[in-house]
């Protein structure tokens, strides 16, 4: 065992395999940062995809509403249920309906809300976008004199850019309530007092960064869903790794730029004055 | 000249599937490109319309330079040529009526009633009138395929290209693609150039052909000239087609 890991270690295969990765990855970011390029030059210019961008965000919407609303239900429900014995460890059971909105609405209403966005989403747009491709259909779309990447992805990342922030609010709502049956489970509160609590503790500084952040979120679901798609290929096989790329890709980027975003957001809204 | 082109070449990865293939197809005429798989025949069409970009080389189609055209150029030029693919490339989210009128309302300012009239028209033409408002997923192969040729004959293109249009058929249906094709081209008096390895659709449709073999036209002439040639290679390829079509040598 010990000399097949030194053989394996010494024989080139972990660094030409670990030098394929990194080239894949690079390959990657590079295609992804052009791919933003192509998009803002394209998104100005007409003819204007409405009716595409229109279609997509109502069906994009409609199709995640469901799944965001009962993951945020039970997000809301749980946090509330978690938090109330930590808060009477230290006698501050009060505080609840405030600190399950401030966690809600800053950052697990967004955070949640997206990444159910991007498994859902996401791996649809690489899924249909790579199966258009591998069938020829976005070449067959070139061949009539239509622009396939204003038709097709410019339309699907404004679609998930601007149609997350507003899924984001119906979860955050949809969390608070589950959060106000947990409370009264072991509260005596009425939803008027609790809805007062959580308006009082949660502040400006909570609320539109909260929800603003959901605009780069959903830019990258559709951005790395349609990246993934426009360019797979090796057939069906080359469908199913856009796709499920499309989902671990684009949940990582949701969190890498969350992290970046909340010190951003801290740093322009500060919490403690 | 409808076509020209000149020492064209392209490669991928070092590997070179077009290596200077070079020549005209004349207005009307019906030209059909014989090869084995892999020859190189797909990227050949798809370098005319720069669905790839050639390494080196000319096409000319209509006189412009397709190469040299800028984008908005290129698609005007696109108007004029249709493209059957080797799939038939309906786009699956549209059903039929909207995947023929797909072209005519992005492409051109026509009123409902003129794009009624030429979706009638196509569908006729292709004898599936009835499937108007099925989605691509209910039709079966053969069937894509008619209404594949009927969106790229819909805007009246003047020089049409065909992937395989018989590939994946049965012989009958292929026959009857061939048949409807042939018949197409003489009543829409369009240009073509049929990339195929059916050697009876060949015979039905072509004009003049030409083999391409390792990137190069090896041979050019009529299809009867190209079967009865004594070029070994030739022997061999259409030997081995005789016998896919007829099931024994002969």
């Amino acid at each position: 065992m010990h000399k097949k890991l030194i053989n394996f270690l010494t024989s080139g295969k972990l660094f030409s395999k670990t030098e394929k990765r990194l080239t894949e990855f690079f390959n990657m970011l590079g295609g992804l940062t052009s791919f933003s390029v192509r998009f803002f030059k394209e998104l100005f210019l007409p003819p204007y995809e409405v009716e595409q961008i229109r279609k997509h965000m109502i069906e994009l919407g409609m199709k995640t509403l469901p799944i965001v609303g009962v993951t945020g239900f039970i997000i809301g429900l749980v946090i509330a249920m978690q938090l109330s014995p930590v808060l009477k460890r230290f006698g501050a059971e009060a505080f609840l309906p405030g600190s399950v909105g401030i966690s809600i609405v800053r950052e697990l209403g967004p955070v949640i809300c997206a990444l159910i966005f991007a498994g859902r989403v996401s791996s649809g747009i690489g899924a249909e976008l790579g199966s258009m491709r591998v069938t020829e259909q976005i070449d067959a779309m070139e061949v009539s004199g239509v622009n396939p990447f204003r038709y097709l992805v410019v339309t699907r990342i404004f679609a998930t850019t601007f149609i997350l922030p507003i899924l984001t609010v119906y979860v955050i709502f949809i969390s608070l309530i589950g959060a106000y049956i947990a409370v009264v489970l072991v509260q005596n509160m009425t939803w008027a007092y609790y809805i007062d609590r959580v308006i009082f503790a949660v502040e400006f500084g909570d609320a539109i960064p909260g929800v603003a952040k959901t605009f780069v979120f959903g830019y990258i679901v559709g951005l790395v869903g349609s990246y993934k798609g426009y360019t797979a290929e090796n057939g069906t096989e080359g469908v199913g790794k856009a796709s499920t790329s499309s989902v671990v890709v684009s949940s990582l980027l949701i969190l890498i730029f969350d992290m970046v975003l909340v010190k951003l957001t801290l740093w322009i809204w500060p919490t403690v004055k | 000249m409808m076509v020209e082109i000149t020492d064209l070449h392209k490669s991928f990865n070092g590997n070179l599937v077009l290596d200077g293939v070079s020549f005209t197809v004349s207005e009307a005429e019906n030209m059909v490109v014989f090869g084995r798989s892999g020859t190189g025949k797909s990227v050949l069409l798809k370098c005319m319309i720069r669905l790839m970009e050639p390494d080196a080389g000319s096409v000319f189609i209509q006189g412009k330079d397709v190469l040299k055209l800028d984008l908005k150029d290129l698609n005007e030029l696109r108007k004029d040529i249709g493209f059957l693919f080797q799939g038939a490339a309906l786009y699956d989210s549209m059903s039929v009526r909207e995947n023929l009128e797909f072209p005519l309302i992005r492409n051109f300012e026509l009123d409902k009633k003129e794009i009624d009239e030429r979706v009638n028209f196509v569908l006729e033409a292709v004898s599936l009138l009835d499937v108007i408002n099925k989605m691509p997923s209910e039709l079966s192969g053969g069937m894509k395929k008619r209404i594949g040729l009927a969106r790229s004959i819909i805007t009246k293109p003047k020089l049409m290209l065909y992937d395989e249009p018989t590939t994946g058929l049965d012989p009958i249906t292929a026959k009857e693609i061939s048949v409807l094709i042939n018949d197409l081209q003489h009543r829409l008096k369009m240009t073509s150039i049929v990339v195929t390895h059916d050697l009876l659709c060949a015979k039905i449709i072509a004009d003049r052909a030409i083999v391409l073999s390792d990137g190069k036209i090896v041979k050019e002439g009529s299809i009867n000239e190209l079967i009865t040639s004594e070029d070994q290679l030739l022997k061999n390829f259409f030997s081995d087609e005789i016998f896919e079509q007829n099931g024994s040598k002969k």
